[in-house]
């Protein structure tokens, strides 16, 4: 039996507790939102989300976006993400989008689960915060045009890889990774001690970066390599790569 | 009596205006310590101990030493909660998840393309660097179909996260500042009705006069 509750921002499915006829809980239900991730595994947002989901133990259910077809910029996505992007994020009657700040959702809401992805503590949250925006603002856009450029293109013929465009990024790159090398040698991941959101935020782009040329600019400098070797066997990535394999 | 918490760099420059509004909103004090960008006061090594980036602004508060304005103003709002505007960040996890939904928006989105014409229109010139006219038609194009977007989103809710004023709305004041008053291109925004109606609203709020004062004072 299943019960569907509607509130002004949720959608409950309600079952009964198999414990309750046991357990004295006042409530004889187990409260259950349903959580939809719309995207590709291939797309780097959306596997940051999925990694997220896969770290924290929270099921979910998988919708395909067929971005060849070009699904991610039909009417029906729009209302998940009006830039026409994947991820498409639900909970219940929540919509969101933008990988980041789903994933710092889920790592909130499911504080209490599976891996801890955020921290209380003030001055440790903060810090994590700068990480996580150096993340955003320096790592993703240099990782971006490189992936584009030497592993997108020629995968999909997409012309002729531009080789200012790699030089001039393979340059920012390699300064950033020496801020990193610096910030690894005295931190053990990059927003504190522990693995975050910070971290796991660069997996989808390091995974591209580490199957082309770039990978030299990571093996070369061992605290980012051992970063690197430490993060990407994480199980919770590997499910992510084996949605990847499953296509 | 020297106060806690320091902000460096100019008040002219986006991302230090960003965090200078965060604060003004916020009702915290705060000190403004000057780094000459012409001079290359950003690269130094003394600089660099508290923005490996050589990038401004810096902050520092009771010994915690931050970079990157969307950081700061985070943890702001997360530190001094009860102080000046107590909704800037959101009463409650759904609002907090808006606002960082529409925050991220500004910075992949709005930033990108809008800080290229900050640049080009408004600074380049006065540091007498040629314009690329292809690069600003380019960034045209794309800030042009984001403010599409912002236009269908704004005649839904009266501020982008929602019904109030947040965090993603403050995101956008330097850039749009820049390019509504200097760079000749501020129909962007006019021409369209509810980006428009958002931008005045925003704009006029008292924070925000007293950073576009600091700005025109050379702070």
């Amino acid at each position: 039996m299943i019960i569907r509750v509607v509130t002004s921002n949720k959608v409950y499915n309600l079952r009964p507790s198999p414990s309750f006829v046991e357990s004295e809980s006042k409530s004889p239900f187990t409260i259950m939102a349903a959580i939809k991730v719309h995207g590709s595994p291939f797309s780097t947002a959306t596997a940051r989300v999925l990694a997220t989901l896969y770290e924290k133990e929270v099921e979910f259910e998988f919708v395909p976006v067929d971005m060849r077809a070009g699904d991610h910029k039909n009417e029906s996505f729009l209302s998940f993400n009006p830039f026409g992007q994947v991820p498409g994020f639900e909970h219940g009657d929540l919509k969101l989008f933008e990988s980041r700040a789903i994933t710092k959702y889920v790592a909130n809401e499911y504080a209490e689960k599976g891996t801890e992805l955020v921290f209380g503590d003030s001055k440790k949250k903060a810090i994590i915060g700068v990480w996580m925006e150096v993340e955003a603002h320096q790592f993703d856009p240099v990782a971006t045009k490189l992936t584009w450029e030497l592993a997108a293109k020629p995968a999909f013929s997409m012309g002729a890889t531009d080789k200012a465009v790699v030089e001039e990024n393979e340059a920012k790159l390699a300064k950033l990774l020496d801020v990193y090398e610096c910030r690894l040698a005295e931190s053990k991941y990059l927003g504190c001690e522990s693995f975050t959101l910070v971290d796991l935020h660069h997996l989808p782009g390091i995974h591209y970066l580490m199957g082309t040329e770039i990978k030299k600019l990571f093996d070369s400098r061992p605290h980012v390599s051992a970063w690197i070797a430490d993060i990407t066997s994480r199980p919770a990535w590997s499910k992510v790569l084996a949605m990847q394999k499953q296509k | 009596m020297a106060t806690p918490v320091k902000v460096y760099g100019p008040a002219m420059s986006t991302a230090v205006s960003r965090v200078l509004a965060c604060l003004l909103e916020k009702n915290v004090d705060f000190q403004l310590v000057p780094v000459n960008l012409s001079k290359g006061e950003q690269k130094k090594p003394d600089f660099r101990k508290i923005q490996p980036f050589s990038q401004v602004p810096a902050f520092e508060d009771e010994g915690i030493c931050l970079f990157e304005s969307r950081a700061i103003c985070r943890y702001i709002c997360e530190k001094y909660t009860d102080k000046g505007n107590k909704g800037l960040y959101g009463t409650n996890p759904v609002a907090r998840a808006s606002i960082d939904q529409w925050l991220e928006a500004e910075g992949q989105s709005f930033n990108p393309p809008s800080s290229v014409l900050v640049f080009q229109l408004a600074f380049a010139p006065r540091m007498k660097i040629k314009q690329d006219q292809v690069v600003i038609k380019q960034n045209e194009e794309k800030l042009s179909k984001v403010l599409g977007i912002y236009e269908k989103r704004l005649g839904e809710t009266r501020f982008l996260a929602g019904d109030e004023f947040s965090l993603a709305d403050l995101s956008h004041l330097p850039n749009t500042q820049y390019l509504v008053t200097t760079s000749g291109r501020g129909e962007l925004f006019t021409s369209r009705k509810n980006v428009g109606r958002w931008w005045n609203e925003i704009s006029s709020r008292d924070s925000w006069k007293k950073v576009v004062d600091m700005q025109n004072k050379g702070a």
